[in-house]
This record gives C-alpha cells, sequence and structure tokens, in this order.
C-alpha cells in the first residue's frame, strides 16, 4: 500500500486545524470517506478535498506535501502510525502526541511538540517559541517522548516542561528551560537571555555557556556518570548528540530564585 | 555409578522454591566493584540467618555494564519476596551506597519489581534528581564522593534454592581441594552462586535436633568423627565431608552447575582421596525440586 498523501492545492490565506488528519483518525476510511471529512479553514468548515489532493490509502504512514506554515496541529495527538511533512508545518506540530513518529522536513511554527506525551518529533529546519511547553492554560509543558530540532528553536524552549527529551542541534532562544519542572534539554548551539529562568527541576545540557542571571549558581566542575546512560540513550538517534563522550561538566543550579533544583550542564570540551 | 573410580551415590539433592533477583555493581575499577559486592554479599550464606543467600555471579566488562564502567553481577536469593525486598535495600544502603563510587543497576527484567533506590533516593535530601532514560528510572543522590547513581527497581523473579552435593574422601585436604576444584568449574556457570565461605561449606544440617530451640542441627550421618557413634552414612575409609550448596534463576543452572562440579572432581580421578559424591536431602518430602545425582551425571536431567 501506498502511504496516504495529503498535497496541498493552493496557497492557504488562513490557518488549517489539520488534527483530524492522523492515522488513527483515518484507518479503514476509503479516499471518498476521507475527502469529506470537515476541518477547520479560519473561521469556516472545508471539505478535506478543496485543501488536499489525497492519494494512498496506507493511513499508517501519511505524507503531507507542497505544504505551508498555516497547517496546524500537524500529528495532534496521534496515537500510532507516521507522518512524515515534506516541507514547512504550522503552530501545534505533535501537540499532545502519544506515540509514533512525526519527521517535519521543513520549518516549524511555535508550539510544536505542545503538550506531547510520548513518541519522537524530527524538524529538520527551525521551529518557533514554545518548542515541548504547555498549551494555554496548562500548568504543565511536555509530559514525555523525544523532539529532535536540526535547526533553532524559539523562545521558551521547554516552559514548565514536566518530563521527555529536547534535543536542539541549533540554537535556543531566551528563556531556555524557563519553569521546567523535571526533563532533559540539550543544545547544541548558543543561547539568548534568561536561560533556566525559574526553573525548579531537569536538565538543560549544554556545549556552550550562556550569560546565567544571577540566581543560577555555580556547583563547580564535575564528572557525572549518569551522562554515559544519557549519551548512551542518545545513540538511538541519528545526532550529533550521539558523538557526546565526556562525563566532565560545570555544574550550576538554580533557579535560587524559586528554590529551585534545576541543574545546567556546560560540557566541557 | 562410578565416574573415574569415583562413587556416585544414586541419591538426590533436594530444593526449595526461593524469590531471587540480580543486581549489577559498577564502579571506578574492578577492586571497588568487588569491594561493594563483596560488602553487599557478606554475611549472606545461609536464609536460617542471614536471611538472604547471595554471592557474586561473575565480573562484567565496560560493554556489559550499563554504565560503561567495569563491575560485577551479584545473585540475592531469599526464601519469601517482602525479606528479598527488606535485605536488598538494607544492603544497598549499607555496601553499595557508602562504596566509593560504586553503583548499582537492574541486572534481570521481569514483571515483579523489587526496590534498588526507590527509597534510598530520601537519602538526598530533597537534592536527589530522578532521571528517566530509554523508559528506566534512574536515581542521582549527591554523595560526598560526588553521585550514587542507582536505578530505581530490578526484577525479582522465581528461583531454586539449596540444590547441593558431597564430597566425601579420605582427608580433610583432599575434600578441600576437590571442592576448591568444583567451585572453580562452577563459577563459569551463569545464572547460579555458590553462597558459602569460598563456595564450599562443612557443616551440613539435618531437620531438627534433640534441643527444642533447635530446627536444625549437625548432620550427624555425614560426620566422620561419629562414624561409630551414630547411624553413619560413612563408610571406615571416609574422614571429611564438605558440601557445596547452589542457588539458582531456574532448575537447568542447578543441574547444569551440580554437573559441571561433580565432572570436574570426577577427572581428578580417586588417587585424589575422593571417594564418593552423595546429596543431602529430607526424603524428598520438604523440597519440590529433586535433583538425582545419577540423572544428571548422565545428561538425563537438564
Amino acid at each position: 500500500m501506498n502511504a496516504l498523501t495529503f498535497n496541498l492545492k493552493q496557497t492557504l490565506q488562513h490557518s488549517v486545524n489539520c488534527s483530524d488528519l492522523m492515522p488513527s483518525h483515518l484507518a479503514n476510511k476509503s479516499t471518498a470517506e476521507i475527502a469529506c471529512i470537515q476541518i477547520n479553514y479560519g473561521n469556516s468548515l472545508v471539505r478535506v478535498d478543496e485543501i488536499f489532493a489525497i492519494t494512498g490509502s496506507d493511513a499508517q504512514h501519511i505524507h503531507f506535501k507542497n505544504t505551508s506554515g498555516k497547517l496546524d496541529y500537524l500529528g495532534a495527538n496521534m496515537t500510532s502510525g507516521s507522518i512524515t511533512v515534506e516541507g514547512d508545518a504550522g503552530a501545534y506540530l505533535g501537540f499532545g502526541l502519544k506515540n509514533g513518529e512525526i519527521h517535519c522536513q521543513g520549518n516549524a511554527e511555535a508550539f510544536a511538540a505542545c503538550s506531547m506525551r510520548g513518541g519522537l518529533l524530527k524538524i529538520d529546519g527551525n521551529t518557533g517559541d514554545f518548542l515541548g511547553a504547555g498549551s494555554d492554560g496548562s500548568r504543565k509543558g511536555m509530559l514525555g517522548g523525544t523532539v529532535i530540532v536540526k535547526g533553532n528553536a524559539g523562545d521558551r524552549v521547554g516552559d514548565q516542561m514536566r518530563r521527555g527529551l529536547i534535543l536542539i542541534e541549533g540554537n535556543a532562544g531566551d528563556y531556555c528551560g524557563s519553569r521546567m519542572i523535571a526533563g532533559t534539554i540539550g543544545v547544541l548551539g548558543d543561547l539568548g537571555a534568561y536561560t533556566a529562568f525559574n526553573m525548579h527541576r531537569g536538565t538543560l545540557l549544554l556545549q556552550k555557556q550562556p550569560k546565567l542571571h544571577a540566581t543560577i549558581q555555580d556547583c563547580g566542575s564535575h564528572t557525572l556518570p549518569f551522562l554515559n546512560l544519557l549519551f548512551k540513550s542518545f545513540t538511538n538517534y541519528n545526532t550529533p548528540f550521539s558523538k557526546l563522550s565526556t562525563q566532565r561538566v560545570r555544574r550550576f543550579v538554580g533557579d535560587a530564585a524559586c528554590s529551585g533544583n534545576g541543574e545546567v550542564l556546560i560540557l566541557s570540551v | 555409578m562410578l565416574l573415574n573410580g569415583i562413587q556416585i551415590d544414586d541419591t538426590f539433592a533436594e530444593a526449595f522454591n526461593m524469590r531471587g533477583t540480580r543486581v549489577i555493581i559498577t564502579a571506578q575499577n574492578l577492586k571497588w566493584a568487588y569491594h561493594a559486592a563483596n560488602a553487599m554479599t557478606g554475611f549472606a550464606t545461609s536464609v536460617i540467618g542471614c536471611g538472604v543467600e547471595a554471592g557474586i555471579e561473575r565480573e562484567l566488562s565496560v560493554d556489559e555494564t550499563p554504565d560503561g564502567r567495569p563491575g560485577v553481577s551479584i545473585l540475592m536469593f531469599a526464601m519469601g519476596s517482602k525479606v528479598l525486598m527488606q535485605q536488598l535495600e538494607n544492603r544497598m544502603g549499607q555496601c553499595i551506597l557508602t562504596c566509593p563510587t560504586a553503583a548499582a543497576f537492574a541486572g534481570i527484567e521481569s514483571e515483579d519489581k523489587i526496590n534498588l533506590g526507590k527509597h534510598l533516593r530520601y537519602f538526598g535530601d530533597g537534592f536527589q534528581t530522578s532521571k528517566l532514560i530509554d523508559g528506566k528510572r534512574y536515581w542521582r543522590i549527591p554523595v560526598m564522593d560526588g553521585e550514587f547513581l542507582t536505578q530505581e527497581t530490578t526484577g525479582m523473579v522465581r528461583a531454586i534454592g539449596g540444590g547441593n552435593f558431597l564430597i566425601l574422601a579420605t582427608s580433610q585436604p583432599a575434600a578441600l581441594a576437590a571442592a576448591e576444584t568444583a567451585i572453580e568449574a562452577m563459577k563459569l556457570v551463569p545464572n547460579v552462586i555458590m553462597p558459602f565461605p569460598g563456595g564450599v561449606v562443612r557443616s551440613g544440617s539435618k531437620v531438627g535436633s534433640k534441643y527444642k530451640t533447635m530446627f536444625a542441627s549437625t548432620n550427624d550421618a555425614f560426620c566422620p568423627t561419629l562414624k561409630g557413634a551414630t547411624n553413619s552414612e560413612l563408610s571406615p575409609e571416609i574422614e571429611s565431608v564438605m558440601e557445596i550448596v547452589i542457588d539458582g534463576l531456574t532448575f537447568d543452572d542447578i543441574a547444569s552447575s551440580m554437573r559441571v562440579g561433580i565432572q570436574a572432581i570426577c577427572n581428578l580421578g580417586a588417587n585424589s582421596g575422593v571417594k564418593r559424591i552423595s546429596a543431602g536431602n529430607y526424603g524428598g518430602k520438604l523440597g519440590p525440586h529433586l535433583f538425582k545425582l545419577h540423572d544428571i551425571m548422565s545428561g538425563n536431567n537438564a
């Protein structure tokens, strides 16, 4: 069976909510049935075939082609299968993702991996603010799973993140790890201001030391054996993080402003 | 049955159901891994007085351990899950947490879980850190040498304890030398431990005693100095008896270990002073597992 493919037919003026176009919703549906599903386009409801040309039938492997940054909620609440986005994705890519794999070959807008609970999200390009954060009104961000960003991420990466792993091969913006509750964020590039702002727990694993604010406190250089376990787990993924080997880090703890016990580990070169 | 001039008695070892677990101990080097493992498996010869029976199963190379450091695997057995949990947590806290550079990891997978660092983490007084890596939860507890790393739980499986055989020889040195030879060979068998000092026990016991407070007492039938004074199992030329007790994860593991050990002794020949190999049992009424020596040595049992 060929992968079920949605080919964007037009230049979008408004955002499209694609949350219904995921494997468990489309399983055992014919192309005609999928075509007449109603989805939100701006403030109106439209048929799927008004937006996309539909080909293929394997709903466990869905491809989006010719995409744009206005396709929101791609792979939202997905529980199995895979979604490949051959281009850019909109906001809330992998929102509430529970299992399965999403691969975005372009850039993704803000709130990618928001409230994610499991599975794997790969973004080959850049992504916007609030990667792995919580959705509106939620007191917790990402709750599990793995996110790999080949490019840069915006501000507030992992805001209120509760569990899981985010690996950013490029740069991250301001407030990386803000209000973080637990989990691990790795960044190989530069970071903006106020890294670990109001961080409670969790780990920021950084290759370059950012300018840290006064309530993030230096605990000195150490050799931490657990890093070997962490690095071994990175070998499951095709990422430069899998080549890390040093267990020697400089450890900062904070944010003392909220009696936080989070850690910022700066890898020794 | 006669093997290389040594008689194998037509008898059986009687073994019991136990609960078992495996823990991997790693450290900066093997020396400190052994310090930790030796402490953890110390005073763990018999469930009668120690709560658990434990021993070092084997050394692990850096490729075999979760954190890429040298280590050893230890097996621990108890009569029930409750006492195994209690003993494991006590020994983790007193022997592994305290040992410089040591770390502890699960060595066996099973549905039943038993705590390694789950409660020990509170030693961190709020500074402890949890890490969930590849679906397994670890605890990092700050200690004076750096960080103590332990997995939260390990597996607990149904196991068997009390496999054994007796070495009957014409002198004490001959019996001990044969026992040492057997132990060296049996150490290479996976999934088993010989929990007594050096793997050998000289005070085999029988059930009951003339004293009301004792529920086990010396196995007088195999005591050479009582040959004329009790209903002895020993012929006149036997001057010393050594026993090797084996705990293992499965029946086949223990049977395999017994075969390797007895074969190693028989390879020494009758000139070594060893005359007979026998086994300890309670008439087959107490333990559900019977290791028949003839079947084991003829390959019918495992």
